[in-house]
């Protein structure tokens, strides 16, 4: 199991967490969500509401945003549910971030795949640039965490910041696009390798031909 | 042969065109979906049964045969549920996405013959909560489809009402499993369940369901359009149709692509990959199917059919054909670690062999990587991968083992070489 720790529940937390509350849009989003499920069963939409509160706390605090108890006990109440539970939910799954986490969280995949590929080096550029796993870097831009596979692993390595994959990455490659975020750019998502579309071989497609130029349909060959 | 383009069933796998709805249908997708559900619900399932499709999350087993397992009348009202694996975590993995962000109406409109088939009255799509930007594409596709008619009530003008919804996960490999993907649906931990009850008896909400991979309800449209006779043409008896394969490592271009099952490995590479990293002399080891399956040693690969009996043939399996290719320059033993590392970290904690278990193995593991242990200890290794393999309640246990006994049964010598090496720096 991943060594996972709650933030202490200090008076300060208390203080500036407890009058957490869904800024306008989410509120109507979280209503949208909790219709997806049965009704009784609202309980279900606990990791989507966890989502999109971490997402708010995000844009509260310029970062990708964490999970205050105090926001965990909101959603508890939002969702008629005992804390306990949305805690438990919580500290299970790894995407929610239990710590406060910079501007950028720089998700560096680490498994066997990637390793393979690269992935060392990767890490080790990261951490050249001055970021360490489960900080956040002195001027409150990086939080680096590594994470298992991804699911990139046909445009390995890659690493995902925030919403964003950034793949078929070197050095060089992950040096340009983290500038790019630092400097408050949107750098490309996806393959960085030139001239590669997504996950094809490298230099173009061995099948399927006719889509790089149209939206070819084939079942006049069927 | 080898698969034309014609009957590649992903054709916009590459995503150069666009996923949304207007092209989808010009690719041939939602085309007269009415008429596919009038053949009726068995008549649907029988076809998907002719056409020898194996479930393709890694188990391989009969999708038309699962289908069948759902009950035809509604037991005291309770409705029946289809919920779609999309939870790809598996190490190597990375086909799944590639039909949710390019192909997507290919999966939704499945859900709705699939779920129609089996009686259910709503599909929940559990998609993994890394897969960010391809929820967004997949909600939208889903609206959609909602906004066309061609799901929610009456479907497709079909007079059946079926809803579909998205949930997204949140970064846990073991929700891919699918009662704790259940178990997350309903908003807990996703902690596997003992079964019995299988869930076509009480699965979500204690209601009969069915939980399939992406890939196997994405196909089931166009094996329905073009019979199952087209798509067993492909592969060899008992591992038929065509499949994404997705080959990571050290090929000279890793790809995903769709082939025919049963394409030999060497053709595999060779067709779509550029071949090996410094030629086929220099293959080292191949893992067939993502991290859960034993690897295979290069020479006993080369020529093995890529399906489901070859891969067991050569002592592995085919999973979910996500090849793991390592050349000569791989240290293979921190290879495998790295995936101990991975059980480790995705063991959910519910089983104490598997909890104390990968922990334990994923330590002595590192040990041996650097050949900081004794001989003695490769057996006992071996014998506590059997402890924990067939001693949880779900397979992560048997995942974390397999990969372990691969080693030790492959390359033995090595981990000796290894042991042997630092005791004779620490003699020196």
């Amino acid at each position: 199991m991943a060594d996972r720790a709650l933030h202490p529940d200090t008076p300060e937390l208390r203080a500036r967490w407890s009058t957490f509350a869904w800024s306008k849009d989410n509120a109507k989003q979280a209503k949208v969500i909790v219709a997806r499920y049965p009704d009784g069963r609202q309980r279900s939409a606990v990791m989507p509401l966890l989502d999109l509160a971490q997402r708010q706390v995000g844009a509260e605090t310029d970062t990708q945003g964490w999970l205050p108890i105090p926001v965990m006990e909101y959603v508890a109440k939002e969702l008629d549910m005992p804390a306990i539970r949305v805690v438990e939910v919580a500290t299970f799954y790894f995407m929610y971030n239990l710590v406060p986490v910079g501007k950028f969280h720089v998700q560096v995949c680490g498994t066997t795949p990637c390793m393979l590929r690269g992935s060392d080096e990767i890490m080790a550029a990261c951490k050249a640039r001055g970021m360490s796993i489960g900080h956040v870097s002195a001027d409150g831009l990086w939080t680096l965490t590594e994470v298992e596979c991804m699911g990139n692993c046909a445009t390995a390595p890659m690493v995902q910041i925030n919403d964003g994959n950034y793949e078929d990455l070197t050095v060089e490659r992950l040096d340009a696009v983290l500038d790019a975020l630092a400097a408050g750019g949107s750098p490309k998502e996806g393959t960085q390798e030139p001239g590669r579309h997504t996950s094809e071989p490298s230099g173009g497609p061995t099948t399927l031909k006719e889509m790089v130029e149209a939206n070819h349909d084939y079942r006049g060959e069927w | 042969m080898s698969l034309q383009d014609k009957d590649r069933i992903f054709t916009n796998l590459y995503g150069y065109q666009p996923w949304n709805l207007k092209a989808a249908q010009a690719r041939g997708d939602w085309d007269d979906t009415k008429a596919l559900m009038a053949r009726g619900q068995d008549a649907i399932i029988d076809e998907m049964k002719a056409s020898g499709l194996r479930g393709r999350g890694g188990a391989g087993f009969p999708t038309g045969l699962k289908w069948s397992f759902m009950p035809k009348e509604p037991k005291d009202g309770r409705p029946s549920f289809l919920v779609i694996n999309a939870d790809e975590s598996e190490p190597g993995s990375c086909k799944d996405r590639e039909i949710i962000r390019h192909d997507p109406h290919k999966l939704i409109e499945g859900a709705l013959v699939a779920g129609y088939a089996m009686r259910a009255r709503a599909a929940y799509i559990y998609i993994r909560g890394e897969y960010i930007r391809e929820a967004e594409v997949l909600f939208a596709a889903v609206q959609e489809a909602y906004d066309a008619g061609l799901i929610g009530k009456n479907a497709c003008k079909s007079g059946y009402d079926f809803d579909v919804f998205v949930h997204r996960g949140a970064g846990a490999y073991i929700c891919g499993e699918e009662t704790a993907m259940i178990e997350s649906l309903e908003g807990k931990k996703g902690q596997p369940r003992l079964k019995p009850p299988f869930p076509a008896g009480a699965g979500l909400y204690g209601c009969p369901t069915t939980v399939n991979n992406v890939e196997s309800i994405a196909v089931a449209p166009t094996i329905l359009r073009r019979g199952a006779s087209w798509f067993s043409s492909f592969g060899r008896e008992n591992n038929k149709g065509t499949k994404l394969f997705q080959i990571s490592g050290h090929v000279e271009k890793p790809c995903v692509v769709e082939e025919a099952m049963s394409i030999p490995f060497r053709e595999l590479i060779e067709k779509h990959c550029g071949g090996i990293r410094g030629g086929w002399d220099n293959l080292l080891a191949v893992i067939p199917g993502g991290s859960s399956v034993p690897l295979v040693p290069g020479s006993m690969m080369m020529d093995a059919p890529m399906d489901f009996d070859g891969c067991k043939d050569v002592g592995s399996g085919l999973g979910t054909a996500a090849v793991i290719v390592m050349d000569k320059s791989t240290d293979i033993v921190r290879a495998i670690s790295r995936l101990s590392y991975f059980y480790k970290h995705e063991s959910c904690g519910q089983c104490t062999p598997c909890r104390e278990g990968t922990g334990w193995m994923w330590r002595v593991m590192e040990r041996l990587r650097t050949g900081d242990a004794e001989v003695e200890e490769i057996d006992m290794l071996q014998q506590v991968t059997k402890q924990v393999e067939g001693h949880t309640i779900c397979a992560l246990g048997d995942a974390a083992a397999w990969p372990i006994q691969g080693l030790i049964k492959h390359f033995r010598p090595e981990l000796e070489r290894r042991i042997g090496e630092r005791v004779r720096e620490a003699a020196e």
